[in-house]
């Protein structure tokens, strides 16, 4: 983690203020092609192709998602094989007793492989965006809680290493922002 | 040639000349105005007829529960099942109420999946609906067991004498699934709950906005954030798909691999989920338009969305009539004795005919109104046809179950069924529950998914105003 230059510690970041969907996608291409590292933009929905604009990769939740599932297939199948074959083998419905009651298992085993997957994708999300944090320094931002209204921000945070404290505000003027609001921690 | 090809790239899809695609947010609404309109439901005074709708509800939760209490401390008993009838009212409507479930997933994870943007209007409503309902049906097989605090025996755990439950039994995979199903569910629903709980909390004051933002988790909604959550929500889409469909083709099991005429049937599973549909959308509907008229919603559910789902009703109802007679045709052409027994009796000669009839005119005979479109755009015509179906699912599932089981094997021990007052009373005391619950999600949390009825406007596309910019360019170098 880089440190953050001594004029500014007390700064978190910039909040910017864009009129615009289209607005912020042109923006955050600038700044993507800037260079930054640490920045993002607020929107309240999810802006199509903001991750190309952004310079973001494909999410892989993914894999995560893909082990737990292959988790609940394992323990769908050992736990229907070990009670009902191994250890207590019930003959019931003249069904067999080994390896090929396979098919009378899959409903379960296709349950719990969801089931787990559905919970590698929570908790997996959970992990990737870093929430629950109920507290961020740009909660103490007025313009901030706009996010969640109509308001498309970029922000910048002064730990980038990229970030001056007055050359990145012209940069954000520069590249149409509105209003431009400093954030301190 | 090339100039159409122009015109077509300066011309944001939504508004190109010739394409007339109905706009899924009327009256050009801004962002504000959907945050607004939304979370006004929950943070104004409710309107009089909401407690006018919540006391009667409550009243009637508390008949269930008296009703279960009484179940419980005198005994199944005083339900009217006896054999071979065992499973009569309480299944009808666990499988009645598990039905209903299934439209809220197919509308926020099918169409999800096949890009049916109008569902953002509606998805959020009916996964509640969802919940809701499922915990509903979770009652009835709970207390159908007899004794009720014995139920932790469906647990995978085993009991005192080391046997563990029976996993070739389709008792045991209907309670995997429908806990799978509720779990999921759930996960779903709070998902897309999160970014809408953060603009409750933006807006909140004190108790509320300490609430809001503790469910909210802290989201900033940055693209960072986006980028997985979007990832998220498209995975829990393709899992909720397979299972809604594999939930009702289990119920449909629990009667099916079973060697009762009537209930003996391979075209049960894709019978039941095409049913679980049906009658989903039809409580969708039931629900939804006295919940947009009260609350001012109609540029958010438009005609189009009435008119859609009337469609899905019309054709979902449609593919279940032709199970109905497919049912007949099979049981005619296997020329098994004993399943030709039973639909005769179903249809002709039992005693249950009328329930039959009932069900075939509600479910089959009564959507079909839904070819016209004056029928699909007429709320009233709309709102009396889904209640047939409503009454018609109901029916359905009272048909396949106690009227099958009164005519079985042995002529001895044949009988009519009707349920006793204890079953009647929880039954109504379930819509209780149901709407109880409804009203209190209506009172509490957005409605509308807010965020998702913002991604779909015309300007929410980062192109938007680059094509409306090249278009003013166009035009002003036309003059």
């Amino acid at each position: 983690m880089s440190n953050s230059t001594s004029s500014s510690s007390e700064l978190f970041g910039y909040v910017a203020e864009f009129s615009s969907a289209s607005d912020l996608y042109h923006a955050a291409e600038k700044v993507r092609d800037a260079g930054f590292r640490r920045w993002d933009v607020h929107t309240p929905y999810p802006v199509h192709g903001m991750d190309h604009a952004m310079g973001l990769g494909k999410s892989w939740l993914s894999a995560i998602v893909l082990v737990g599932g292959i988790t609940g297939s394992c323990v769908a199948l050992f736990l229907q094989f070990f009670t009902q074959v191994s250890l207590y083998p019930t003959v019931v419905q003249d069904k067999p007793v080994n390896i090929f009651t396979l098919p009378a298992f899959f409903p379960v085993t296709f349950e719990l492989t969801i089931l787990l997957a559905a919970f590698a994708t929570l908790f997996g999300l959970l992990g990737l965006i870093m929430l629950p944090r109920w507290n961020h320094p740009l909660f103490n931002s007025a313009l901030f809680s706009r996010f969640s209204n109509d308001g498309f921000l970029l922000v910048i945070e002064s730990r980038d290493p990229k970030f001056k404290h007055e050359g990145t505000r012209q940069l954000l003027e520069e590249i149409g922002a509105g209003k431009i609001e400093e954030v301190n921690y | 040639m090339a100039d159409t090809k122009t015109a077509n790239t300066a011309v944001h899809p939504s508004e190109a000349e010739g394409v007339v695609r109905e706009p899924l947010v009327l009256n050009n609404r801004s962002l504000g105005w959907i945050t607004d309109r939304i979370c006004g439901i929950v943070e104004n005074r409710q309107p009089f007829i909401w407690w006018v709708l919540f006391v009667p509800s409550v009243l009637l939760f508390l008949c269930l529960v008296f009703s279960l209490v009484y179940l419980v401390s005198t005994g199944v008993g005083v339900w009217g099942m006896n054999h071979p009838v065992a499973w009569g009212w309480d299944i009808v409507n666990f499988v009645f109420w598990i039905g209903i479930g299934h439209a809220g997933t197919l509308i926020s994870a099918i169409l999800f999946l096949t890009r049916q943007k109008w569902r953002t209007s509606v998805n959020r409503a009916s996964e509640a609906m969802t919940l809701i309902a499922v915990m509903c049906a979770g009652i009835f097989p709970g207390f159908h067991v007899g004794r009720f605090w014995m139920v932790w025996f469906l647990a995978p755990v085993p009991n005192s004498n080391a046997i563990w439950q029976n996993f070739k039994s389709p008792l045991l995979w209907d309670v995997f699934a429908v806990s799978t199903y509720f779990t999921v569910s759930v996960i779903f629903w709070y998902i897309g709950l999160i970014p809408d709980l953060a603009t409750l909390r933006d807006r909140a004051k004190g108790l509320a906005k300490k609430l809001y933002g503790f469910f909210a988790l802290g989201w900033r909604g940055g693209n960072r954030q986006w980028r997985h959550y979007e990832m998220a929500y498209l995975i829990l889409a393709a899992l909720s798909t397979p299972l809604v469909l594999s939930v009702h083709s289990v119920v449909s099991f629990d009667f099916a691999t079973s060697i009762v005429p009537g209930w003996h049937t391979t075209i049960f599973p894709p019978y039941f989920v095409a049913g679980a549909i049906f009658g989903g959308f039809a409580m969708v509907l039931t629900l939804m338009l006295p919940v947009r008229k009260l609350y001012g919603l109609e540029d958010l559910i438009t005609a189009k969305h009435i008119d859609n789902m009337a469609k899905i009703i019309l054709l979902t109802g449609t593919i279940v009539g032709y199970a109905y007679i497919m049912e007949l045709f099979i049981s005619y052409y296997a020329a098994n004795k004993f399943e030709g027994d039973a639909f005769h009796m179903r249809i002709l000669s039992g005693p249950y005919t009328w329930a039959y009839y009932c069900m075939f005119f509600c479910n089959v005979i009564a959507p079909q109104v839904f070819w016209f479109h004056w029928a699909r755009h007429n709320l009233w015509m709309v709102f009396l046809i889904v209640n047939f179906v409503n009454f018609g699912m109901w029916f359905e599932r009272f048909v396949i179950i106690p009227t099958s089981l009164a005519r079985d094997f042995l002529p001895g021990q044949w009988g009519y069924y009707s349920a006793s007052w204890v079953e009647k009373l929880m039954f109504a005391g379930s819509f209780g529950m149901f709407f109880m619950l409804f009203l209190i999600f209506i009172r509490f949390l957005p409605v509308i998914a807010v965020s998702e009825v913002k991604g779909v406007l015309p300007e929410s596309d980062p192109h938007y105003h680059d094509w409306k910019r090249l278009r003013d360019k166009r035009r002003g170098a036309g003059k």
